[in-house]
């Protein structure tokens, strides 16, 4: 008994900023250089009127024109710009694509995590015999979080939403799973306001604001994520050898060529492309796995090592077949 | 040794080495910005093999404060 992701899809808003909008607005800023060391030339922003579920549900409808979907008999909803306070996201989801009252569905509350463990979760119900085909969706609008004139930030995240399939198979093709949490790390990388620490009150028009503090995000990374993946790929039983392609999280390039060049890893086998989506949060590793897979970078069988990381501080990993 | 580290240092933000002095304040440089920063806890990772929490760096004004830390941190 086992599980296997059976489909991936993924959507992203109509608006593009580009490095020349942003370079416009900020005339000491380099779009030039921007790309060159974060590896980002655009990304997508949802509209005024677009949130996080409008995205998933585009995504997810994408799947719908080939999936049956009243076989799909759970959804979890990965997001951390929901809809309202409550209800929660993936019930709105699951009236607005149709999808059966016979089935569960929940949010989960995390970023650049996420979609791995969507996966676990998705692997433990099909495997536990709870459900067959559980749909995982996530959609993120950090852009809507991000002040005016936060040109970092501005510039390095994107918006998007994904839905992946996650069904039964005779073998399992999702392998072991590795996970970590430290919420020492809660302040370098959050939003405060319209919650209950902030006794839900903002001030004068002002809207809940993303920050972020680039360095520290960057130590987490490099002392975390190289033991992560040692320890992934030993808990499958497997060599660094075995593994045909890795889907880091697409932070940005810059960190990502630090992973590599300090794991002394093959290039060649790194998937390195926010060009041109930015650095989209949960969304960022199905974007890679579809595009991989559409642009033949993996095949049927490959052996594919995920690992996200980040918002939390909370990280995760595991190995994949296709 | 420090002259090494200099030399890590002054590529790290893409300067020539003979425009770098210990004593400089390296927040001063025209090339500074939260790359920069990204550049340097890095190269003093591959090469130390230490990071720098925030709250210290933020302490840490000349390349030579730098360079101290690193001694007294290895």
């Amino acid at each position: 008994m086992g599980a296997k992701i059976k489909q991936v899809e993924y959507y992203l808003p109509e608006r593009i900023l580009t490095n020349e909008e942003l370079e416009k607005a900020y005339p000491e800023w380099s779009a030039a250089k921007l790309e060159k060391k974060v590896g980002i030339k655009q990304r997508h922003i949802a509209g005024p009127n677009e949130t996080s579920l409008d995205l998933a549900i585009n995504a997810a409808t994408k799947i719908l024109e080939t999936e049956d979907k009243n076989l799909i008999d759970f959804v979890l909803f990965c997001t951390q710009s929901p809809e309202y306070l409550l209800p929660t996201s993936a019930c709105l989801l699951q009236a607005k694509l149709g999808l059966r009252t016979e089935i569960g569905a929940l949010d989960f509350n995390l970023g650049c995590s996420g979609y791995v463990y969507g996966l676990a979760i998705a692997k433990s119900m099909v495997n536990s015999g709870l459900c067959k085909n559980v749909l995982l969706v996530t959609g993120e609008t950090y852009s809507k979080f991000i002040a005016e004139d936060d040109i970092s930030n501005r510039s390095i995240f994107g918006d998007a939403g994904t839905a992946t399939i996650v069904t039964y198979s005779e073998e399992d093709m999702l392998g072991e799973f590795v996970f970590g949490t430290d919420g020492k790390g809660a302040e370098n990388l959050i939003v405060k306001g319209l919650t209950a620490r902030n006794s839900y009150i903002l001030q004068n028009n002002e809207r809940p604001t993303l920050y972020m503090n680039g360095p520290e995000i960057f130590n987490f990374t490099i002392d975390t994520i190289p033991p992560l993946l040692q320890k992934v790929i030993a808990q499958n039983k497997l060599q660094v050898t075995d593994i045909d392609y890795f889907i880091l999280h697409q932070a940005n390039k810059y960190i990502l060529e630090f992973l590599i060049s300090e794991m002394c890893l093959d290039k060649n086998k790194c998937h390195i492309d926010m060009l041109n989506y930015g650095n989209t949060v949960s969304n960022t590793i199905p974007i890679a796995l579809k595009d991989s897979l559409k642009q033949g970078r993996i095949k049927e069988r490959d052996k594919v090592l995920l690992a996200g990381f980040g918002v939390g501080y909370s990280w995760g990993s595991t190995i994949i077949t296709l | 040794m420090i002259d090494n580290f200099i030399a890590l240092f002054a590529d790290a933000l893409e300067k020539e080495k003979s425009a770098v002095a210990i004593n400089d304040e390296f927040r001063n440089y025209e090339e500074w910005d939260s790359l920069a920063v990204l550049s340097l806890i890095a190269m003093i990772k591959q090469n130390y093999n230490i990071t720098i929490p925030r709250k210290d760096f933020d302490e840490l004004n000349t390349v030579s404060d730098l360079f101290e830390y690193i001694q007294a941190h290895r």
